[in-house]
């Protein structure tokens, strides 16, 4: 796939996330797809540090840092103050975490997308509150460890389906992608900016620090991720129109799990239980996208 | 023109009239008829404003912090347990330096579901960094609210106009409704001192390290001092265009008084009529109104209270384990006075329950007959409740 994409950053050099972090992988193609003319919420997300403290700032674009579970509500305002001003050149982008999207911020979002308010919410997901230790979110997957859910108290509760949830708002537009795909990612972020009305973009962002994996394995995992199926590269318009994008090598999970420190106590039994799962996940999504295994 | 108007819609006039773009709310008896209102002057053109029909009152503020961000003027009305809610983003607000109005209409906090007047959920957020004002008739509301623009933006912080519930909110008066070319005068467009902008990109709120979060947080203690003397300047200007001004407090036959009533908000309509009843019977009440509570104007109640032989102050609200706020915070501001009179602390009207003549005169004698203040709160009209069998 060949995709358009400017040789401009819109990042400084340097920034303070950890090494190898996804989210900032992902900040930076999404902004090089978007350009300037563009402003972005900040709910509170490890972007919140990873931008940098005042006087400094990482971006090169206009930055409101909101609390924590308003990303939806935040931007619907300044959106709503662009409209006032006649500007209708500038694209609202919501930038959240996990925790700020599936947990704490999730009515905000949901009333934002039922409103059909025109911005692009864009979830990095590092699949747990990264920021504040490694504490266990609805995003975190069945079988993590997390400081939350340690020892035999690890998570046992599915990560919740939150393109699935939005789909049922029949928004526009809602898509996920990876850092490991980023033709795919960049055509997803210029297809929904060309959209109206709401879209959501779920970005699978590797952790190194939480997921406890060598900083030079970020991109891998998160290719392992989309090729094991575990996450999915596909798109959902209007709620209805389902296509799948890639179609994964469908490798085992097990080595997925197995080079993550966050996965080290599970057992064979453990794992063939989670591989039903994907494969069932998988079987659901073929389903709607109308496509037989 | 003169019109007659419930309070509700005396602030809506005033927010029409301030041009405001956008208005955002979610629905909580009684401040209702507020954005009702606004939702029609939107629908019909009446307002060229966008209404931002949010899903909760902690997303409305939300909403606004994010539209005031990017350089418009904005509004929202609340009560009760919806302020509460909002709690986290008035702290927000306030830290951002945005000059929101928001009307709020006093209501009981629950359980139990109490709709009624009681000013505990908006002195309850007395930190926050608001500026308050208490309205005492539908006029006062209408150039309040119109004020509130105005001084909120001078010092780059947001303001509550705070309204009793029903007494005030639901009450039909005469009210004189400035032309849209007198507030104009008034009140120019808004200006912002800073907003998003793609031309010039700038991060808003990020990290602070404790090296320069103090100073951010002085920057506001000082804003708030500088509000106390706008108001005055801003309060000049307003008379000279509409004839009418009220003062951060109003001492009312102070001079000779020697006992004084502190109150706020309608109750201080009934106490005007109690003043005369008692001074016809040759009794020296006085009043003080208390118009502005954040910045609390110190200087001016000490100056009014300076001769008072004792002090009632009459409180719709209580601070569980301390005492009725306004008595409080009147306590706290004459502590360092070099004299000052004992300072009686009454309960009334929680939950909506009326405060009648009655009660404020029941309220006099008490303090007349008492040469010190039995307890720090007396509640007053208490019922004898017995429970269970």
């Amino acid at each position: 796939m060949e995709i358009e994409l400017t040789e401009r950053e819109f990042m400084y050099p340097g920034h303070v996330g950890c090494p190898g972090c996804g989210a900032a992988i992902a900040m930076r193609f999404v902004l090089k797809a978007l350009g300037e003319k563009m402003m972005m919420v900040m709910p509170a997300c490890c972007w919140s540090v990873i931008a940098g403290p005042y006087p400094t700032s990482t971006l090169k674009i206009p930055v409101i840092h909101s609390a924590f579970e308003t990303g939806g509500a935040t931007a619907s305002g300044v959106r709503a103050a662009l409209d006032m001003k006649g500007d209708t050149e500038t694209t609202v982008v919501t930038w959240a975490g996990d925790g700020g999207t599936f947990d704490i911020g999730f009515q905000a979002l949901s009333g934002a997308v039922e409103r059909n308010e025109d911005f692009i919410y864009v979830c990095y997901d590092n699949e747990a509150y990264m920021n504040t230790g490694i504490q266990r979110s609805s995003s975190t997957p069945y079988g993590a460890w997390t400081t939350t859910t340690p020892g035999k108290d690890w998570k046992k509760m599915r990560k919740k389906n939150i393109v699935e949830a939005l789909a049922a708002h029949r928004i526009p537009y809602a898509a996920t992608a990876s850092i490991s795909h980023p033709e795919d990612l960049v055509r997803k972020v210029q297809k929904a900016h060309a959209i109206k009305g709401s879209r959501f973009l779920h970005i699978f962002a590797s952790c190194p620090t939480g997921w406890k994996i060598p900083s030079e394995m970020a991109v891998k995992i998160a290719r392992m991720a989309v090729q094991t199926n575990i996450f999915p590269l596909y798109e959902v318009e209007d709620g209805l129109r389902y296509t799948i994008n890639l179609k994964p090598k469908r490798f085992p999970v097990r080595e997925y799990f197995k080079i993550q420190g966050r996965f080290q106590h599970l057992k064979d039994e453990d794992l063939e239980v989670i591989q039903k799962m994907v494969d069932e996940d998988w079987e659901l999504l073929l389903r709607k996208a109308g496509e037989h295994a | 023109m003169k019109q007659v108007l419930e309070g509700s819609q005396a602030v809506a006039e005033a927010v029409r009239l301030a041009r405001v773009q956008v208005v955002s709310a979610y629905p909580i008896t009684p401040q209702t008829h507020i954005v009702e209102m606004l939702s029609d002057y939107c629908a019909t053109g009446k307002m060229n404003a966008k209404f931002l029909r949010v899903e909760s009152e902690h997303s409305c503020m939300a909403a606004l912090i994010g539209a005031q961000s990017s350089g418009v003027r904005t509004f929202t009305a609340t009560s009760g347990q919806g302020l509460a809610l909002m709690h986290e983003l008035l702290h927000w607000a306030s830290g951002a330096r945005l000059p929101i109005v928001m009307a709020e209409v006093n209501r009981a906090l629950a359980p139990g579901w109490n709709i009624w007047v009681d000013q505990t959920d908006s002195l309850a957020q007395r930190d926050t960094g608001w500026i308050q004002f208490y309205c005492e008739d539908s006029q006062e509301v209408i150039d309040t609210t119109l004020q509130a623009y105005k001084l909120g933006e001078s010092v780059a912080l947001p303001v509550m106009v705070v309204l009793d519930a029903f007494f005030l909110s639901h009450t039909y008066e005469p009210v004189d409704v400035p032309s849209q070319e007198e507030a104009d005068r008034f009140l120019p467009p808004y200006e912002a001192r800073f907003e998003l902008d793609t031309k010039n990109p700038c991060s808003f709120g990020p990290l602070v390290p404790p090296a320069v979060y103090m100073e951010m947080r002085h920057d506001m203690a000082a804003a708030m001092d500088t509000a106390l003397t706008n108001f005055a300047r801003i309060e000049d200007e307003y008379e000279r265009i509409f004839g009418r001004r009220y003062g951060a407090v109003e001492a009312i036959a102070c001079d000779d008084a020697e006992i004084v009533f502190v109150t706020s908000g309608t109750i201080t309509s009934t106490a005007r009529l109690v003043l005369q009843n008692l001074r016809g019977r040759g009794e020296k009440l006085g009043i003080l109104k208390i118009k502005l509570f954040r910045p609390f104007p110190v200087e001016e109640i000490r100056k009014a209270l300076k001769g008072a032989k004792k002090i009632a102050v009459i409180d719709r609200n209580f601070s569980f384990g301390a005492s009725g706020i306004f008595a409080q915070e009147v306590r706290a501001a004459l502590c360092n006075a070099p004299v000052h009179a004992p300072v009686f602390g009454y309960i009334a009207g929680i939950g909506g329950r009326d405060v009648t003549p009655e009660v404020l005169e029941e309220i006099y004698w008490k303090t007349k007959n008492n040469a010190v203040p039995e307890r720090e709160s007396v509640w007053i009209g208490l019922q004898e409740v017995r429970h269970g069998n």
